[in-house]
């Protein structure tokens, strides 16, 4: 059982010529073993900021990220452990997988490094994971990520952020590249992996659908700040505050658009 | 009527040539009008990008171009067989004419030059005559137009969020004002109020302009909207055309039918594709 803390966290940031971004001021969000917390919110708000400075890529100005009650460790051999024990999956696959490097490459370095199989299980291990996030082992194991689509790009980051078994996984956008039944597929496979190994996730997205039907909680973020938060269904049947609704008013719905347009009753 | 249209894409195949081979795209036939937003939708890997890039001449070995043609018909009247374009002929024609948004868009600024200095190179390339400050003011009002801010000007990338490095290059894709349009998974990163807002951008520009844009996403709710018709790809093949109010309504594709069918409600049931115990789920086949 493990429980992340982030705990009254700020970061400033400096604009050239416009002085000092409050990007997050004073957010709190407690990630835990075997559940998952959506943070949806405006693009530009802070989430990917969160999502860094749990995984200790930038520090927070002011506040404390916690890990069973302990501070983070910041350098040496207790970050390595805690990296892997706390997994981040990249919102830009295009930048985040290394283009000389195969997609085996790519899965068997955390698989050895963090001794997660056997030596002799890794390449079975690989092929594991890839069917996992729905990638065909035998066309895939080989290429290098320019040579795969954006979505199975992404399917790769995710299947590397897993390859360590971490504890918590923070996930920045994971699936913003995949049709809809891969992504379902990838979603189910997360909760899959919160029954059978207590993963807890962070599910960073704008999908506000998916972040309705899994995860627990939803924490909605508004110009750095946490403007509303509760269990999903609440959140999203009955938002509280106006960003919220408009959030929520402004998501696609194609029954509605049709029946505005009055194409849905001529025929 | 070919001058109607802007673009008539027709027996286009492309392979990657390797081991084994990948036919990407299979004998895709698409006719783009003028003024017109066609959505293209398909499952992951099914050619999209592939398709895009081949109709610019952008692919590298080893890809090959198989089969088929592009004509792209500029408003002047000529019509310009992009197969037969040297690459310095086309490395001109891109951005003036036809400018594209690539998928990872927010991976491809460079990285130690300023949102401003990329923004004005372009005009500094295409519009030689365009002063320093027309300039500024031009690069400004394109980010304030994509709801990044003309302060961001002075920022350089890695200082930008994802959405808005989408943003930038959307911008970026507007400053010519060309007469099409390719943008490939262009809102990967916003968040539906802000994409909202540029599509609406997008179409007003459209309305005034009369320019021809390609949406590459796998948001279907978003293209049953925004889109006149659209294209669905499967397998390398374009399986359905229609417009938006007929694919939803009657679309005739067995995968078009699931595609649709499968989308989570916002605020409906959780329904089954949502796993919760051991049972499986409604799932698309691939
Ligand atoms: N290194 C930096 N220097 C200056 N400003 C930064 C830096 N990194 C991020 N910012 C700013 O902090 C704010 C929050 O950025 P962040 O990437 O966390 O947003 P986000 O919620 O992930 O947005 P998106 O949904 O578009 O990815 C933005 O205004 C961004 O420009
Ligand atoms: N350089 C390459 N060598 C071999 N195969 C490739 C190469 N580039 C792409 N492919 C394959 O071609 C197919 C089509 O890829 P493409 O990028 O066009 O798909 P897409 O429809 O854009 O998918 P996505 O929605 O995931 O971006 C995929 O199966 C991909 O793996
Ligand atoms: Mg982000
Ligand atoms: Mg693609």
């Amino acid at each position: 059982m493990s429980v992340l803390e982030l705990s009254h966290v700020t970061k400033r940031y400096r604009v050239r010529g416009a002085g000092d971004m409050l990007a997050l001021d004073d957010v709190s969000v407690t990630i835990a073993s075997g559940r998952t917390v959506a943070l949806v919110g405006q693009s530009g708000s802070g989430k990917s900021t969160i999502a860094k400075i749990i995984t200790q890529l930038e520090r927070a100005t002011s506040g404390q990220v916690l890990l069973d009650g302990a501070p983070v460790p910041r350098r040496g051999r207790a970050l390595r452990r805690y990296r892997q024990q706390v997994r981040m999956v990249f919102q830009d696959p295009f930048a985040s997988l290394n283009p000389y490097h195969t997609v085996r490459h790519h899965l068997e370095r955390p698989l050895r490094l963090d001794h997660v199989v056997p030596a002799e299980e890794v390449e079975a291990e690989v092929h594991r994971l890839l069917e996992r996030v729905r990638l065909d082992p035998a066309a895939t194991v080989d290429r290098r990520p320019h040579e795969l689509s954006g979505g199975q790009r992404q399917r790769v980051a995710i299947a590397r952020a897993l390859a360590s078994r971490p504890s918590l996984l923070v996930a920045d956008e994971p699936v913003s590249m995949l049709d809809v039944s891969i992504r379902l597929g990838v979603l189910n496979l997360l909760a899959d992996l919160q029954r059978e190994r207590d993963l807890g996730v962070l599910y960073i997205t704008h999908d506000l659908a998916t972040a309705r039907h899994f995860s627990d909680e939803i924490v909605v973020l508004h110009r750095g700040r946490v403007v509303e938060r509760g269990p999903a269904d609440d959140v999203i049947l009955r938002p509280q505050h106006e960003y919220t609704q408009a959030l929520l008013a402004a998501s696609p719905d194609p029954d509605k658009h049709f029946a505005q347009t009055r194409e849905g009753t001529r025929r | 009527m070919t001058s109607d249209n802007v673009l008539t894409v027709s027996g286009f195949s492309v392979l990657y040539d390797v081991e084994p081979p990948v036919e990407a795209v299979k004998d895709v036939s698409l006719e783009l009008r003028r003024g017109e937003i066609l959505g293209l939708a398909g499952e992951s890997g099914c050619g999209k990008t592939t398709l895009a890039y081949g109709i610019q001449r952008l692919l590298r070995p080893p890809a090959v171009i198989t089969s088929g043609s592009a004509v792209f018909h500029d408003e002047s009247g000529t019509d310009v067989d992009l197969g037969s374009l040297t690459d310095e002929q086309m490395r001109r024609f891109r951005w003036d004419k036809v400018s594209m948004v690539f998928q990872g868009a927010m991976n491809a600024l460079n990285p130690v030059m300023t949102i401003g200095e990329q923004l004005g190179d372009v005009f500094t390339t295409h519009r030689p005559g365009t002063s320093r400050a027309e300039r500024t003011a031009r690069c400004g009002d394109l980010l304030e137009m994509v709801g990044v801010g003309r302060e961001r000007l002075r920022s350089y990338p890695h200082e930008l969020s994802g959405g808005m490095r989408q943003r930038v290059m959307i911008a970026m894709a507007l400053a010519l004002r060309p007469q099409l349009m390719v943008m490939d998974e262009p809102t990967t990163a916003l968040d539906v109020l802000v994409q909202r807002e540029i599509l609406q951008q997008i179409s007003q520009l459209r309305a005034e302009l009369g320019f021809s844009v390609v949406l590459i996403t796998h948001d279907l709710p978003l293209l049953l909207e925004i889109s006149d018709r659209i294209a669905v790809m499967k397998d390398g093949r374009v399986v359905e055309v229609g417009t938006a109010s007929d694919i939803y309504h009657r679309a005739q594709h067995e995968y078009t039918r699931r595609l649709l069918g499968s989308f989570p409600s916002l605020t409906g049931d959780r329904g089954d594709f949502v796993r919760t115990g051991a049972g499986t789920s409604e799932e698309v086949a691939s």
